[in-house]
């Protein structure tokens, strides 16, 4: 087994009093997506947000322990938060496009990383739609608002936006939970072609989509990592109880 | 897992006090029958009555503003009538003296109004019949007047409305209003300069910046401002702010149109504010997180997100001041010095419409021509006024919410 490209080691936060993870520790290995399932509330979206650092922006967070990332210590007090999302995009449950043209919704991350010529921009920006498979799309009306698009074309150009700052992770938050059916597919498509890549990390309420497009599986439930190995196994011969039930429909 | 039944009603606890007579549910004439219920119905009746009372109430005032405006552009003749000439009343004793102090007689050509016409009856033709110093001193100490002045100068045209003198109690009246349009405009030109940038930039801080409970005490202290009754923000200016910016400047007349302006400024700031800060926190949470997740510092986010996605609601907030700046007249009458030039320079006395209108209704004739045109001053200020804040609501309305409810395409 290769080693992790994030490990994590004894995480545990605090929303306030109230213990959102307890003790969580995994490695995730790079360009392999891995799925974090559980049920509502149990704490993988904290976890995923807590990966870049997302959670430091509610007031009243406290966590513990260490995620090393290349075995670097992102919670280290000389870490620069800015930069460190650079390097590990997310992409939310809502896609949230700003309120600009297209070309302007991929090209806002490399303009605030200072590039100004306009040339480049372009590049990135065509190469970052067509990453993100929607460039055939769009690419007749780059000027037009993106609020003008449909809901998974707007999720895809998160993706591309995402892309657009070149991180080596991107976190993906139930990306494909508010979309249609055939929108989802060409999202999970699209995840298979990017994790050679990125190392991608999803969460996901899907557990058909888990099975879909994930190497490895993670189950959260109630702030702890029940299970975590390679999707076939937790799909086809979990370990504990109540991965089984979860998987299975009992609860959840 | 037990087996449920399909029938689910049996099984919900049967509280005693919410038990529901079933045959409550029967579709029935009985049940099914109109019913009359009084309270809500004259409830319904006195809150429409009410709204629509409210409505006719501004709507008359709109039509007697208008109504006083419109015999300027009748024909002389009909003025004619409306004013006839009597004997001038007795004037007040120190006013020879009184006018004599006054500096802006340079300017004006004529005397202030609220310095000349202490002790005047209101129903007295005195615009038409008023003549200079030296035939008021005379007027004085014979105690009556029997001098016929023709009355054809008092006639208003058009032109005359353009022209860059206003000086409605001289001996021949001329109404241009240019002087006061132009005074207006520097103030409210100069007021908004300063009050947009500082508000805005106010605002970013308090919705993107600072710490809630910092947030918690700004806020309400901005908007305390608003309350706050603009003669005491005259006041001020007058006494404190006039001095000190003529100190630091070094400009030559202590009123004017800067000091003016910079106390518009602290009357408009909080509306500005208030309304900034309010569409700044309503730019959704995952715009902001969507940025921070792109790697973009909390400064980037609040100038290249939170600003961009907040700009109809700024242009609003502003352009509300403006309408704010626009109309407020006691602070025109107290710190800006009142006297109408045409100049573009700030540092100057300016005269704006509604001090204007302040300063000389009062003391008018009623019917007269000057009457008239503080009316057709007030009209202007109505339409102005009205159009600025129609442009902000529709604006709001056609951007924002495009904006953000995303009806785009």
């Amino acid at each position: 087994m290769k080693e992790g490209k994030i490990k994590v080691k004894n995480i545990t936060l605090y929303y306030g009093k109230k213990m959102a993870l307890n003790s969580v520790s995994m490695d995730i290995l790079s360009k392999q997506v891995t799925a974090l399932i559980g049920p509502s509330g149990c704490g993988k979206s904290t976890f995923l947000r807590s990966l870049n650092r997302m959670n430091d922006l509610i007031p009243g967070v406290r966590i513990t322990g260490e995620i090393l990332i290349d075995d670097f210590n992102i919670y280290d007090k000389q870490v620069d938060v800015v930069n460190l999302r650079k390097k590990i995009g997310m992409v939310f449950q809502k896609s949230n496009p700003f309120a600009k043209s297209i070309f302007e919704n991929v090209a806002y991350g490399p303009k605030i990383n200072g590039i100004r010529d306009h040339k480049q921009l372009k590049e990135i920006v065509e190469t970052s739609l067509k990453r993100a498979a929607i460039w055939d799309e769009v690419k007749d009306r780059l000027h037009d608002s993106a609020l003008g698009l449909s809901g998974g074309q707007q999720q895809r150009l998160c993706i591309a936006r995402t892309l657009a700052v070149n991180p080596e992770i991107i976190l993906m938050d139930e990306p494909a939970s508010a979309l249609d059916p055939i929108s989802t597919s060409k999202i999970e498509e699209l995840i298979f072609h990017l994790k050679e890549l990125y190392t991608i990390i999803i969460v996901t309420h899907n557990m058909q989509q888990a099975a879909r497009v994930s190497d490895y599986t993670g189950f959260f439930y109630i702030g702890e990592l029940i299970e975590f190995g390679k999707t076939k196994k937790i799909f086809t011969n979990p370990e504990k109880k109540q991965t089984e039930d979860y998987i299975t429909g009992r609860f959840g | 897992m037990h087996d449920e039944s399909l029938d689910p009603l049996p099984q919900q606890p049967a509280s005693p006090e919410v038990r529901i007579d079933k045959n409550d549910f029967v579709f029935s004439q009985g049940t099914l029958k109109k019913k009359l219920r009084l309270s809500e119905f004259l409830s319904e009746k006195i809150i429409t009555g009410v709204a629509f009372l409210s409505i006719t109430i501004i709507v008359l005032i709109f039509v007697f503003v208008f109504k006083e405006t419109l015999p300027i552009f009748r024909s002389a003749a009909d003025r004619k009538t409306q004013s006839t000439l009597s004997g001038l009343p007795e004037k007040y004793k120190g006013e020879a003296s009184k006018t004599a102090d006054n500096k802006q007689e340079r300017y004006t050509g004529s005397e202030e109004p609220k310095q000349e016409r202490y002790g005047l009856a209101a129903d007295s033709a005195q615009t038409a019949g008023r003549t200079s110093e030296e035939v008021k001193e005379d007027d004085r100490l014979s105690g009556r007047s029997d001098r016929v002045v023709p009355f054809s100068p008092d006639r208003v045209t058009l032109k005359g409305l353009f022209g860059k003198v206003w000086m409605p109690v001289s001996d021949v009246p001329r109404y241009g209003m240019v002087p006061l349009i132009v005074g207006t405009i520097k103030i409210t030109l100069i007021g908004i300069l300063f009050a947009a940038p500082l508000a805005i930039l106010a605002a970013l801080f308090s919705a993107a910046f600072s710490p809630k409970w910092l947030k918690e005490i700004i806020k309400p202290a901005i908007e305390i401002l608003a309350g706050f009754p603009s003669v005491v923000v005259g006041f001020f200016a007058l006494m404190v702010m006039a001095t000190f910016l003529q100190q630091v400047f070094g400009y030559s007349t202590r009123l004017n149109a800067f000091v003016g302006g910079i106390a518009m400024a602290l009357a408009a700031i909080p509306i500005i504010f208030t309304i900034t800060e309010d569409v700044m926190t309503a730019v959704p949470e995952t715009y902001k997180e969507a940025s921070l997740a792109l790697g973009a510092s909390k400064w980037q986010t609040a100038f290249f997100v939170t600003l961009p996605a907040a700009t109809p609601g700024i242009f609003a907030a502003v352009l509300l001041g403006i309408g704010r700046i626009f109309g407020e007249t006691m602070i025109a009458l107290m710190a800006t010095g009142n006297a109408a030039l045409t100049s573009i320079n700030p540092f100057e006395s300016v005269r704006t419409l509604s001090a204007t209108i302040g300063a000389e209704m009062a003391e008018v004739v009623f019917g007269d021509t000057h009457y008239n045109v503080l009316f057709l001053i007030g009209s202007l200020l109505f339409i102005f006024t009205f159009s600025i804040n129609a442009l902000a609501e529709f604006y709001v309305k056609g951007r924002l919410m495009r904006r953000f409810q995303g009806r785009i395409s």
